[in-house]
């Protein structure tokens, strides 16, 4: 059944050539939404009153690791925050 | 001669510079390096940087780049007989092209997945990246009046293809909500959506109608139009302005909801046209009808063919595609010569046909001089002739002529219209980095920047005046279009040079096709700016006067800085070279 076989990777393939600009942007999209997600959380740090930080502050050690990449995505080689040292 | 010998003699040449050109471009000049860890595994986030099998990252790559350009070029160009624009698409391909979009992905690949303008803003300074920014502008609005000109020529002459155009909206408006909101697989969604334009085809093909004739509703060619006008121009004032809506709400809606859908119905649509256009030449075996080359044209095709023939040949917008995002997207160093090079040839391959269908239409050559009397004649009417030489292709499959002419007009449009939608947003985002460049804060608003792109887009495409009357001399913007293509084709030919230089490799290979490239560019622009245009000419015209004297001034700047920093013995600082870690 090679034909077969072959035909199935063609499809495959073009369905994967399809998929990939979409999957790009439903992670663009997420990603945006977690970024909002971790301004609500540390807003405070930026100088935004927030009146639940108290409570917030314990998903740190979750948070850190993103917050990291968040960092370096944005060009920064090291934390801006002092309130955060993930490195 | 034998068409099918023609196309078998350059897809020859196509795998001959593939097999051994690009592969001494990457062994010897390059040195693609298999172990080297690419932006994709070094930063990956899995959004931007996301390491991708090399097949996948291809053929996204060439439905990226492959559009309405690398057919109009072609079509227009051949009014210099088929020999000068075959032998331009095939060895520019070859060594131009596929040296370009191959070299920018490897030049970004090596400094961290940026892009060729922000490695234009390292070499040059702020002047560059201003400089870029202007020259992208101009090409972004260049494309907006071509394009919008395209598809309300093509709209006018092909009337059945404005309902399957239009039913394109409300489907991939659907199949975005399927896809991104219900998680529908996309394959099945996109055919039947497919399937629903070209039925809807046919039958706007039979009956008269479902075909939106703006000139017959007017009373025929000759008939009374709005304020004064005539039907044509009348008609082309309508569907430019349907077009400069639709592209306002366009370009402002999330990308997922109308955009990309779009695009995946348009790559079906790029392997139904690709397939109709070399099965039909294998089933129709058609002969070569049109001269191989014109002695009596009115116009020098030295060197006016470099930029009629920008796109299928090189196109600097490849540049923009490679080093913006499949250079974030590499797997292996070694992928890059697939993906770049080969994404190159595909356009030429697109080129090739596009040459082949009009030069196989005309019963004989007095037929072909009948039509391609002039290079204005050839510039209005070589995409109309591309569809009736496509159509006649496709007759060899059994398809009938009025239904194949209407399905190929729609893929044509479909291309130009998303062409048109991301130039129009691209359009917003340079305005809105200018008014962040000039502190001045309402360009930054998103609807300011879109009117701004919108309304000088339709200014632009309305007010050169064609033998059809008002809107209808769009196509005089064509020879604008191709020569910033090839000056952003110039600048990243440029940069790549002065990286190879860096590393003490030679730089051939990119220097004499920037060469070549910068001096046509000049050569073509110093005839029509000011021998053509300018005041004193026999056929002044402000507008493209202004238009050509500002890139042909931005042309003498990249010459300039060329020099400057290849003359200079240190940049070594200039442009990264990153080792493998």
């Amino acid at each position: 059944m090679p034909i077969t076989d072959n035909l199935k990777r063609l499809i495959k393939w073009y369905e994967a050539v399809l998929e990939h600009p979409h999957k790009t942007e439903i992670a663009r999209e997420l990603r945006a939404e977690d970024d909002l997600f971790l301004l609500m959380l540390y807003s405070e740090m930026l100088g935004i009153p927030n009146p639940a930080y108290y409570y917030t502050l314990e998903l740190y050690p979750y948070m850190i690791e993103e917050f990291h990449d968040w960092h370096l995505r944005m060009g920064m080689e090291k934390s801006p925050l002092s309130g955060i040292r993930c490195c | 001669m034998n068409a099918i010998a023609l196309a078998a003699i350059g897809l020859f040449i196509f795998a001959l510079g593939y097999r051994f050109y690009s592969k001494f471009v990457a062994e010897k000049i390059f040195r693609l390096d298999p172990n080297y860890v690419t932006p994709a595994h070094k930063y990956k986030d899995g959004v931007d940087f996301v390491p991708t099998n090399k097949f996948v990252l291809w053929g996204h790559h060439f439905t990226s780049v492959a559009g309405a350009a690398p057919i109009l070029g072609p079509a227009i160009a051949v009014y210099w007989g088929w020999l000068p624009a075959v032998l331009w698409v095939v060895l520019g391909t070859v060594f131009a092209a596929g040296v370009h979009d191959f070299g920018t992905l490897v030049l970004s690949v090596r400094n961290k997945g940026q892009s060729v303008g922000t490695l234009a803003h390292r070499l040059i300074g702020q002047r560059g990246k201003v400089l870029f920014l202007f020259i992208i502008l101009i090409l972004v609005l260049m494309v907006n009046a071509v394009f919008a000109w395209v598809i309300a020529n093509l709209f006018i002459s092909f009337p059945a293809s404005v309902i399957p155009v239009f039913i394109q909206i409300p489907l991939a408006i659907w199949i975005g909500y399927a896809v991104y909101k219900r998680n529908t697989k996309m394959l099945v969604p996109s055919l039947i959506a497919l399937a629903i334009m070209y039925g809807t085809a046919i039958f706007s093909s039979q009956y008269e109608f479902l075909q939106i004739d703006l000139v017959r509703y007017m009373g025929g060619e000759e008939g009374a139009g709005l304020f004064g006008l005539g039907a044509i121009s009348t008609a082309f004032f309508i569907w430019i302005i349907v077009l400069m809506i639709y592209v306002y709400i366009a370009s402002t809606l999330p990308v997922w909801k109308l955009l990309q859908p779009r695009d995946f119905i348009n790559s079906h649509q790029l392997i139904v046209g690709l397939g109709i256009l070399y099965l039909g030449l294998l089933f129709t075996n058609p002969e070569i009808t049109a001269p191989m080359t014109n002695p009596g044209a009115d116009i020098s095709w030295f060197p006016l063919l470099f930029i009629t023939i920008a796109c299928g040949a090189i196109s600097g917008f490849h540049g923009l595609v490679s080093s913006g995002t499949s250079s974030k997207q590499l797997d292996k160093e070694t992928d890059a010569r697939f993906v770049g090079y080969l994404g190159a040839v595909g356009e030429g391959i697109l080129a090739l046909i596009s040459i082949i269908a009009v030069i196989t239409l005309f019963p004989d050559r007095d037929a072909f001089l009948a039509t391609y009397s002039s290079f204005a004649a050839s510039s209005g009417s070589g995409l109309g002739s591309f569809i009736l030489g496509a159509t006649q292709l496709a007759t060899g499959l059994m398809i009938p002529a009025a239904v194949a002419s209407t399905i190929v007009s729609v893929i044509v449009v479909s291309f130009a219209a998303t062409t048109l939608d991301t130039s129009v947003r691209l359009m917003r985002y340079i305005i809105s980095e200018l008014g962040v460049e000039y502190k001045i804060p309402s360009l930054e608003k998103k609807h300011v920047a879109t009117t701004i792109a919108v309304v000088a887009s339709a200014a632009l495409v309305l007010i050169p005046e064609g033998p059809n009357g008002f809107g209808s001399g769009g196509y005089l913007l064509w020879p604008l279009f191709g020569t910033s293509n090839q000056l952003l084709a110039g600048i990243s030919l440029l940069l790549i040079s002065i990286w190879l230089r860096q590393l003490g490799r030679s730089y051939v290979i990119t220097i004499v096709p920037m060469i070549f490239l910068m001096f046509m560019t000049l050569w073509a622009m110093f005839q029509q700016v000011f021998l053509q245009w300018a005041w004193y000419a026999a056929a002044p015209n402000m507008l493209l006067f202004v238009f050509g004297a500002i890139i042909f001034v931005f042309a003498l700047w990249i010459i300039i800085t060329a020099i400057q920093v290849l003359a200079s013995k240190d940049n070594s600082k200039l442009l990264g070279n990153e080792k493998i870690e």
